[in-house]
């Protein structure tokens, strides 16, 4: 509805609400993290759960042990390949809507360890990436960051409509192949239909 | 104003509302789910274990049990002990009787010990 009538209808003592924005409002205010730590960042994860920095603020401190009662993945750390169809695979178990934190230069691309043969260049090769937080580690300050990030972008996902985000589309898929750990590299090196090459620029 | 009072009337009204506040989040989230929500099953979400290793093997395996036996030779002396603090707080004020039915409470213990350990209980293997 027309935001100028709204706000009009609230110096009444009138407030309206559609069930998008109540939907979204809870939604937004009540993320719950999925415990995981894959390295250092994972400290600054931890910290910013704590008195300090106080997650709480956000509706986010509850960190949940099982997948089945999550709703966020922060991959907080760097993803060896080894432990990348792990990953995944936590990732497939989380209920809908989900959605996908990846913490720091590791999680995001390999960081100082994308030379090594052993580390993922990514997490986003396998699964959806909502928010990227740069940083190695990032300060807790740069997480709240993505918190926020991550709640104005709940709050403009639409109900209904083409639009709709994808847990909310039946076709859409939920789960994401898992990668087998092979004899030189993940099978398969990466999931095209979330991810594809850089294309180098030629010019 | 005289009303007809029930106090079962009362607790029939605080029931429904009870039961009612149970089940009104569950029908909202169900209708919730058929309007909007559609359900997305899978074969890593359906698994039974939530974990990212794929669980491997039979859950009816046998576990080896041979620690029962230090648990139960541990128990009964546990229980002797029990018995022998007041029987060392009260020993100036015993009679004879009682001494000696307290010596053959502890030497059937000893026996039981002589046992298990003729018996080989004792030695990890």
């Amino acid at each position: 509805m027309d935001e100028g009538l709204k706000s009009e209808l609230r110096k009444q003592g009138i407030f309206l609400t559609s069930f998008e924005d109540l939907y979204n409002w809870g939604r937004k205010n009540s993320i719950w993290p999925l415990g995981f730590g894959l390295a250092c960042c994972a400290i600054e994860m931890i910290a910013t759960s704590m008195a300090r920095w106080d997650l709480a603020r956000f509706g986010a401190e509850v960190f949940r042990p099982s997948p089945r009662q999550a709703d966020l993945m922060i991959v907080a750390g760097t993803v060896t390949k080894k432990m990348a169809p792990q990953v995944v695979r936590l990732y497939n178990q989380m209920p809908e809507p989900k959605y996908v934190i990846a913490m720091g230069a590791c999680a995001i691309s390999g960081g100082p360890f994308k030379q090594g043969y052993n580390v993922l260049k990514g997490i986003d090769r396998y699964i959806p990436v909502d928010v990227h937080i740069p940083g190695c580690p990032p300060r807790p300050e740069a997480l709240l960051h993505a918190f926020m990030t991550l709640q104005r972008k709940i709050d403009e996902q639409a109900l209904t409509g083409p639009d709709r985000p994808a847990h909310l589309v039946a076709q859409a898929p939920s789960e994401f192949p898992v990668p087998q750990y092979g004899e030189h590299d993940l099978e398969p090196p990466n999931n095209p239909k979330v991810w594809r090459p850089p294309v180098p620029v030629t010019s | 104003m005289q009303l007809d009072y029930s106090p079962y009337l009362l607790i029939v009204i605080l029931l429904v509302g009870a039961v009612g506040f149970a089940l009104a989040p569950l029908a909202l989230a169900w209708l919730w789910a058929k309007r909007f929500s559609p359900p997305k099953p899978g074969q890593d979400k359906n698994a039974i274990y939530e974990c990212g290793l794929e669980s491997k093997g039979d859950a009816w395996i046998n576990f080896r049990a041979e620690y029962y036996l230090y648990a139960i030779i541990f128990l009964i002396f546990d229980v002797e002990t029990i018995f022998l603090l007041p029987f060392a707080v009260a020993f100036n004020g015993l009679s004879a009787g009682a001494f000696v039915a307290m010596t053959v409470f502890l030497l059937l213990l000893v026996e039981g010990l002589a046992w298990a350990w003729g018996k080989g209980v004792l030695v990890w293997r």
